[in-house]
């Protein structure tokens, strides 16, 4: 057996049915487990020996709207002793947008966790600075959510320019 | 104002005074470093030796905002960078002009979303828009020349 599939063993049997799917694509492992249980998988997996899982590559989440549960947080984390790649998903309902934060396991999921909540809305339950990162401090919405209008202003052609023109704010002095 | 009311219109006293305040005015214009994205490796093309711009006075881009008298807006203006760009203008003693250096400042560029500000003139009045993505250091050289040519024409009696 290879080490990723010592460490889904492992992690199916420490956490049973939070565990609730494995699949593999293309070499590429991905495990869904339920939100309330990510910090233990997390710790788990960076404290496996045979194959620690030491290295968060990335964190972030996908909008499925309109399916329920909306959001689905990715952690991303990365083998160095063993160089692989392991994928977990827990899917988080848009009423109740909440997931523990795992910044005491990886210290670097700080500013990813506020990205996602900047971006998507998703809080992080005990973090430390939950503030925005990427927008201003007193930015309303989350940009990269499905129902987020795209763009942001009309485009400016020869045809309707000098409408527009009359509408922009110009910075006068 | 200050300097027709006390002298009156003393005609080509004034004219010449004019004339020599502005041409001294474009012969050393320093920039202020605000290069923000793309278009600034275009800013520091334009000033290094090839394209050189120190042989029409900008000798020296000076980081520091008190210390300088052009603001070339080099590269896209992000929301959250808009208040800070305000700022630093604001900290320009007078004369200042600002140059929108590329498209992006301009009028928003190749980008329509929740993050890049539409056009660098709603934030500071611009005098020159030099159009490009990039703009190659040429055209920023000519924005610059252009820019001196509305400096020659500036009138006394609106600073004075």
């Amino acid at each position: 057996m290879s080490e990723l599939d010592l460490a889904i063993a492992m992690l199916q049997e420490k956490l049973g049915e939070a565990v609730l799917s494995v699949e593999s694509f293309r070499g590429e492992t991905t495990v869904k487990i339920r939100p309330e249980s990510i910090v233990e998988a997390c710790t788990l997996l960076r404290d496996f020996e045979a194959c620690p899982f030491n290295f968060l590559a990335a964190l972030t989440a996908v909008d499925y709207f309109p399916e329920e549960p909306r959001f689905a947080v990715v952690y991303q984390l990365y083998s160095l002793p063993q160089r692989v790649f392991l994928r977990l998903k827990a899917r988080v309902p848009s009423d109740h947008a909440e997931v523990a934060t795992i910044e005491g396991v990886f210290p670097n999921a700080n500013w990813h966790e506020r990205e996602v909540f900047d971006m998507f809305g998703v809080r992080f339950l005990g973090h430390s600075d939950p503030r925005r990162i990427l927008m201003p401090q007193d930015w309303e919405g989350h940009p990269l959510r499905k129902d987020y209008p795209l763009g942001y202003e009309e485009v400016q052609f020869s045809f309707n320019f000098d409408e527009i023109d009359r509408r922009k704010p110009y910075a006068k002095e | 104002m200050g300097v027709e009311t006390k002298l009156g219109n003393m005609g080509v006293v004034t004219t010449t005074l004019e004339k020599v305040v502005n041409w001294s005015r474009t012969r050393a214009m320093w920039p202020m470093l605000f290069g923000l994205a793309c278009c600034a490796i275009e800013m520091m093309a334009a000033q290094s030796a090839d394209y050189d711009m120190s042989r029409f006075g900008m000798e020296l881009m000076r980081a520091s905002p008190r210390q300088s008298d052009l603001m070339i807006v080099a590269g896209r203006v992000t929301r959250k960078m808009a208040p800070v760009l305000r700022r630093l203008y604001d900290q320009m003693p007078e004369p200042k002009w600002v140059v929108a250096m590329g498209d992006c400042c301009s009028c928003g560029g190749v980008f329509n979303n929740y993050a890049v500000v539409p056009g660098v003139d709603e934030i500071v009045p611009v005098d020159v828009y030099v159009a490009g993505c990039p703009p190659r250091p040429e055209a920023l050289i000519h924005g610059i020349l252009t820019l001196h040519e509305k400096v020659k024409g500036e009138k006394l009696k609106d600073y004075a």
